[in-house]
C-alpha cells in the first residue's frame, strides 16, 4: 500500500465513495439502494485499507512518541466511525460507514491539494536554477568549441552569440553588447557593456558578439549563490512562527479533551443518545486541523522570498522580512551607497599643471579612492608623476614627502594647522565644500600651491527612493566618514533628513546602535568598513555591488545596486508579513468558530454539522491557507517596476 | 449507569491524555555509525521521528539518513532550516543528508508544517 501516492490513493478511494455518494443524493427523495449496507460495508473497508490504514499507522507510532498530530485526529475520526458502524450491523442499529468514507476521502483530498500546492510555492527556486544554460562556447587550442557547463574553468575565454545566454560571471574582453540583466537585477531596462565590464552568468545578450574571460564558475557564480540564499530563505523561520510553535505543541491533546468533553456533556447531561453524542465528537476531532496554523508561515515565507528574489531583493530569513516592518529609520553609508562611489576631479585652484604633478607625484600607489581620481585626472592631462622620498602618511590627515629636495604634501583640510594659506584659496574651498566636493589641498614648501576638488555624484535613483521612503513616515539618515560640508550638500541633494557626518569607520555601529535606542533601524551599506553597521542594526540590507564581507554581514541583499531596492524590500516584506499575518488569523478563526459549531453549540440555532462535512472543512482550511499565499505571486506590489527618475 | 459510567470514563481520559502527551517521558538520542572516514546516523520517520536527537562527532564527514516508513502529508518533507535543506522524502526510500561537522553545533530539523522536531547535535 505504501507504494502508491496520496493522489493515487485519493482516486481509487473516490472511486469507491460513489455509490455512496450516490445514496446520499438519493435521500431526500426515499430511495433506498437495495443491499446499502453490504455495498457501504464492503467500499468502506477497502477505503480504509487504502486511505486510512497510513493515518492509523503514522499515528500510532506518533503516540507511543508521545506525539500527537493532525494524523491522530484522522485516525480517530475514522476508526471511531467504522468501528462503531461495524458493531451498529452486527446488532442492527443505524450504520455510519459514509461517515468514516467521507472522512478518509476528503482528508486525503486535502493531504494531495495541499502538496500539489506546496510544490507550486517552491518553484521559484526551480525557474531560478533554469535559467542556467547547459553548455558554453570555449576557447580551446585556438577554436571555439561546446563545452559543458561544469567543464568550464576559471580564466576561459568564452564566446557569446548575439541572442544567446552567457554562461558564467566574468569580464569582457573583446567586443560591446547590451544586456538582459533583468532575471538577476529585476530591472527590465538593458544595460551596455563594453570590454572591462563585468557580465554575469544566465543573463542574455542582445545584438552584439561578445567573448569574455570567465572569473567565477560553479557554485561561485552570482545565480547560484542567489539560489543558495534563495534555498536558505525559504526554509527559515519567522519569529512570529514561535506563537505558532507553541500552539501546534498543545493543540491535538487538547482537541482531543474538547471533543471528550462534546460527548459527555451531549451524552451525560443533555440526554442525547450514544449515537448523537458520538457523532458530535467525532465531528469535532475531524474539524480541527492544525494543518493550516503550520502551513501559514512557511507557505507564505517560500512564496514572498521567492518573488523577492525575482525582483532582485534577496531577503536572507524570515526575521528580517518580519523585522523590516517595524523599522522607524533607514541609515545609509554615503560612499557607494548614495553615490556612485567612483569620485571624480571637477575643479582644480592654482597651476592645474604644477598642482596635479605634486598631487600624483605623492599618491601615485595609494589604493585610496580620492588618490585614484587623482591619477585619473593627472593621466588625461598626461602628467606623469615623479619619484618621492621619505614618504610618510600622517594618519588622519594626509601624506607627505620629499619632491626635488622640497618638502611636499597632499591631505585634507586637518592639515591647514600645519600649513599657511592664502584668503582666496581657503574661500575658494568653502565655495567647493559647499558644492558637495571634497576638496584636498596640496602644499609645497610649507605653503598650499593649489586644491583639488573631487565630487561623487549621487546615484540618479537615489533621490526618488528617498522620497519613497520619507513618504512611508521613515525617518533617513546618512553616515560618513566624510567632512560635514559635503555630507550635507550631498544629502540636500537627495533629500536626506539627517547627516551624522566625520565618523570614523569603527565608529559606524556605535552610532547603528544609538539610533537603535529610537526604534528599529535599517543600515544600508556596501563596504568592508560597514559589515559591523550591517551587523549592529536590525535588518543590514548590502548592496550586492558591495564586498563580499558587506553582502554576508547583511540580511537583505539587493542585487541591483539601486537604492530603489530599499523601497522594494519594504513592500514585498511588508506584502509577504501581511499574508502570514492574514493566514494565522484564518487558521485560528476557522478553528476557534469550527470547533464548537462541530461540537453542536448552536444546535439551538440550527447549525448543526456532520462529521463528513466537517472533514470537508477541514481539507478546504489548509488548501485555502496555501493558496492565500500562493496569490502572493499575483498581488500588485508598488516598487516592482522601475520608478521614473525625477531630477 | 451507563451515563455516569460515560462521564467517569470521560474524567479518566481527560485526565490522561496530558499526563500522556506532556508529562515527562525520555528518549535516548542516537549515536552515529563510524565507518571509515566518515560517519552516518538513521531516523526512522515513522509518526515522528526516531530517535528524534541524533549526535554526530565533530570534524568527521556527517550524514543523517531518513528511512521513511510513513505514508501520509504530514511528514513528507524534512526542513533543516539553518542548512536551507528541503528535501521531499517520499521520492525514494531512504533520503540522505550532508551535515556540516567542521563546529560544534545543533541543526534543528522539521516537518514541512512544523509540527514534528528533531535536532543534529555536533559535539
Amino acid at each position: 500500500m505504501r507504494k502508491l501516492t496520496s493522489s493515487q490513493r485519493f482516486w481509487i478511494s473516490f472511486v469507491l465513495v460513489i455509490p455512496m455518494l450516490i445514496q446520499m443524493l438519493a435521500m431526500p427523495f426515499h430511495w433506498m439502494m437495495p443491499g446499502y449496507n453490504w455495498v457501504a460495508l464492503v467500499t468502506t473497508t477497502l477505503i480504509m485499507l487504502v486511505a486510512a490504514l497510513p493515518y492509523w499507522t503514522s499515528a500510532w507510532a506518533a503516540f507511543k512518541h508521545h506525539n500527537a498530530n493532525m494524523n491522530t485526529l484522522v485516525a480517530i475520526g475514522t476508526t471511531i466511525a467504522y468501528f462503531y458502524s461495524l458493531f451498529a450491523m452486527v446488532t442492527g442499529r443505524p450504520v455510519y460507514f459514509e461517515s468514516a468514507a467521507f472522512i478518509a476521502v476528503f482528508v486525503l483530498l486535502g493531504d494531495t491539494m495541499e502538496e500539489r500546492m506546496h510544490n507550486n510555492a517552491s518553484n521559484a527556486l526551480k525557474k531560478l536554477l533554469d535559467l542556467q544554460v547547459k553548455n558554453a562556447m570555449v576557447l580551446r587550442d585556438g577554436h571555439f568549441v561546446q563545452v559543458p557547463l561544469d567543464q568550464v574553468q576559471v580564466g576561459d575565454i568564452i564566446q557569446v552569440k548575439p541572442g544567446q545566454k552567457v554562461s558564467v560571471d566574468g569580464v569582457i574582453t573583446s567586443g560591446q553588447t547590451s544586456l538582459d540583466e533583468s532575471m538577476i537585477t529585476g530591472e527590465s531596462m538593458p544595460v551596455t557593456k563594453k570590454v572591462g565590464d563585468t557580465v554575469v552568468g544566465s543573463t542574455i545578450n542582445g545584438d552584439g558578439a561578445i567573448q569574455f574571460r570567465a572569473t567565477k564558475v560553479g557554485q561561485d557564480t552570482m545565480l547560484a549563490q542567489i539560489v543558495e540564499m534563495v534555498k536558505k530563505a525559504q526554509t527559515s523561520h519567522a519569529p512570529i512562527q514561535n506563537l505558532t510553535d507553541k500552539i501546534s505543541g498543545i493543540f491535538v491533546p487538547a482537541v482531543l479533551i474538547i471533543a471528550i468533553i462534546t460527548f459527555v456533556v451531549w451524552y451525560s447531561f443533555l440526554g442525547a443518545t450514544l449515537v448523537q453524542a458520538m457523532l458530535f465528537a467525532v465531528a469535532v476531532i475531524v474539524i480541527a486541523c492544525p494543518c493550516a496554523l503550520g502551513l501559514a508561515t512557511p507557505t507564505a515565507l517560500m512564496v514572498g522570498t521567492g518573488r523577492a528574489a525575482k525582483m532582485g531583493v534577496l531577503i536572507k530569513d524570515g526575521q528580517a522580512l518580519e523585522e523590516i516592518n517595524d523599522i522607524k529609520t533607514v541609515v545609509f553609508d554615503k560612499t557607494g551607497t548614495i553615490t556612485v562611489g567612483k569620485p571624480t576631479v571637477t575643479d582644480i585652484v592654482g597651476d592645474p599643471a604644477e598642482v596635479l604633478t605634486v598631487a600624483a607625484s605623492l599618491e601615485d600607489n595609494s589604493e585610496h579612492p580620492l588618490a585614484k581620481a587623482v591619477m585619473k585626472a593627472a593621466a588625461d592631462k598626461q602628467i606623469t608623476p615623479q619619484t618621492v622620498t621619505n614618504f610618510t602618511a600622517v594618519e588622519g590627515k594626509g601624506v607627505q614627502a620629499t619632491l626635488n629636495d622640497q618638502q611636499a604634501f597632499v591631505g585634507n583640510d586637518k592639515l591647514l594647522a600645519d600649513y599657511q594659506i592664502t584668503d582666496d584659496f581657503r574661500q575658494r574651498m568653502a565655495d567647493l565644500q559647499d558644492e558637495a566636493k571634497t576638496v584636498i589641498l596640496i602644499g609645497l614648501a610649507k605653503k598650499v600651491i593649489g586644491l583639488i576638488a573631487i565630487q561623487d555624484a549621487p546615484k540618479p535613483t537615489s533621490a526618488a527612493a528617498i522620497a519613497a521612503l520619507k513618504a512611508r513616515g521613515l525617518q533617513t539618515v546618512m553616515l560618513t566618514g566624510d567632512n560635514d560640508r559635503v555630507a550635507t550638500a550631498i544629502a540636500k541633494e537627495v533629500g536626506i533628513d539627517r547627516v551624522i557626518a566625520n565618523v570614523l569607520p569603527n565608529e559606524k555601529a556605535e552610532h547603528v546602535q544609538a539610533l537603535e535606542q529610537d526604534g528599529k533601524v535599517a543600515f544600508v551599506g556596501d563596504g568592508i568598513n560597514d559589515a559591523p553597521a550591517l551587523t549592529a542594526a536590525s535588518v543590514g540590507i548590502a548592496m550586492g555591488s558591495g564586498t563580499d564581507i558587506a553582502i554576508e554581514s547583511g540580511s537583505i541583499v539587493l542585487v541591483q545596486n539601486d537604492l530603489r531596492g530599499v523601497v522594494k524590500a519594504l513592500n514585498i516584506s511588508k506584502k509577504t508579513f501581511n499574508r502570514i499575518k492574514l493566514n494565522l488569523f484564518w487558521a485560528l478563526i476557522y478553528n476557534l468558530i469550527g470547533v464548537p459549531i462541530a461540537a453542536g453549540v448552536f444546535v439551538g440555532l440550527g447549525l448543526q454539522l456532520s462529521p463528513e462535512f466537517a472533514a470537508l472543512a477541514m481539507a478546504f482550511s489548509s488548501v485555502s491557507v496555501v493558496t492565500s499565499s500562493l496569490l502572493l505571486n499575483k498581488v500588485r506590489i508598488g516598487g516592482s517596476k522601475p520608478a521614473t527618475v525625477t531630477q | 449507569m451507563e451515563r455516569t459510567l460515560a462521564l467517569i470514563i470521560g474524567l479518566v481520559l481527560i485526565g490522561a491524555i496530558p499526563w500522556w502527551f506532556f508529562g515527562k517521558h525520555t528518549e535516548t538520542a542516537g549515536d552515529a555509525k563510524v565507518d571509515g572516514g566518515s560517519q552516518a546516523a538513521t531516523v526512522v520517520v515513522k509518526g515522528g521521528y526516531s530517535p528524534s536527537t541524533v549526535v554526530l562527532k565533530k570534524g568527521m564527514p556527517g550524514k543523517v539518513h531518513f528511512d521513511m516508513k510513513d505514508s501520509t502529508a504530514c511528514l513528507s518533507h524534512v526542513v533543516f532550516d539553518k542548512l536551507g535543506v528541503d528535501k521531499d522524502l517520499t521520492k525514494q526510500s531512504v533520503t540522505t543528508v550532508d551535515i556540516p561537522t567542521d563546529q560544534a553545533g545543533e541543526y534543528n530539523f522539521a516537518c514541512g508544517m512544523d509540527m514534528f522536531h528533531g535536532k543534529v547535535i555536533v559535539k
